[in-house]
């Protein structure tokens, strides 16, 4: 294999992982947030404004973590400065 | 089909002079002068029309956005409450011109993004300033300790390329899965996912105003020791 070959074939590999590994990490955060909130909204029911604001805010923090690992697999796949030619 | 000229590099209209006019700069006009056109729509309705159902839906956007910043920053601050609502008004608006064909979301794009970050980078000082004066302001980076000085910069730094990443993020991967799908399936199987789109562009409408009102409120509440 060629050291282009195996650069491509190393930043796709990397790429995925990079997306699995993050995504896992994300929705754990994302399913407590969930669970947390229908808690409190099964506690106060009168509150279910408020909690569902804050409730999107922190689910919006928390997905952020995996949206930088779909930026860094893009950049991998689609603007790696390593491998030229594309 | 999708490569990187469509992710991270601008396409070019045309050229002003020696300064190109890309895409992005075209949209952007383009959801400028929608949001000014319907906010002047709206305003016109108000003060012409007051019992009609324009009027009601400027004064409903109004006390929606004024509560955001409100709420958001700890205090009413009527400059706040204008930025705030801009930065909403346009990401949002953003996010609808995003869902016609063709035409990409303006905030799809990483310089679009950053710019608006940038926006909030600049405004939490100036705010701060403002309202502390300029030492006042300054003072806190030093506090509670002149050696958290470099860890207070690297925060504002780190802040504002989070709301980049997490704005255009967010935007550019709704149209990609759009785009994929319509590449791999056909016509209308992606509407479920254009909804979902559509959806994820007004919440991180609301989550960037949001967070550029707890970044100004902080600022301009720097002095005050008790959180409330």
């Amino acid at each position: 294999m060629s050291d282009t070959t195996l650069l491509a074939l190393g930043s796709i590999v990397t790429a995925g992982l990079t997306m699995a590994i993050g995504a896992f990490g994300a929705a754990i955060g994302e399913s407590r947030i969930g669970a947390a909130g229908m808690d409190a909204l099964a506690r106060q029911p009168d509150e279910a404004g408020n909690i569902t604001r804050n409730q999107f805010v922190a689910l919006a923090m928390v997905e952020s973590t995996a949206i930088f690992c779909l930026v860094i697999a893009l950049v991998l796949l689609f603007a790696n400065p390593f491998v030229s030619g594309r | 089909m999708i490569g990187k000229q469509e992710i991270f590099v601008e396409r070019v209209l045309g050229w002003l002079g020696p300064i190109p006019v890309t895409e992005t700069m075209a949209t952007s006009a383009a959801t400028s002068g929608l949001v000014l056109a319907g906010g002047a729509l709206l305003a016109w309705a108000v003060r012409r029309r007051p019992d009609g159902r324009l009027a009601a839906a400027g004064r409903l956007t109004y006390r929606f956005l004024r509560d955001l910043a409100a709420e958001a920053a700890g205090r009413p601050s009527p400059a706040l409450e204008a930025f705030a609502g801009a930065l909403f008004l346009f990401i949002a608006a953003a996010a609808l011109v995003g869902q016609l064909p063709v035409i990409a979301a303006p905030t799809a794009s990483l310089p679009a993004a950053g710019a608006l970050a940038a926006l909030v980078f600049l405004a939490v000082p100036l705010a701060g300033i403002r309202a502390q004066g300029l030492f006042g302001y300054l003072r806190h980076y030093f506090r509670p300790n002149p050696l958290l000085f470099p860890l207070h910069l690297l925060s504002e730094l780190s802040r504002t390329v989070a709301l980049t990443l997490r704005l255009f993020g967010n935007m550019m991967s709704g149209h990609l899965v759009v785009a994929l799908l319509v590449a791999l399936a056909g016509l209308f199987v992606p509407v479920p996912l254009m909804a979902l789109d559509l959806l994820i562009g007004l919440l991180q409408a609301y989550i960037f105003s949001v967070l550029a009102c707890v970044y100004v409120g902080a600022a301009i509440r720097v002095g005050e020791e008790v959180p409330p």
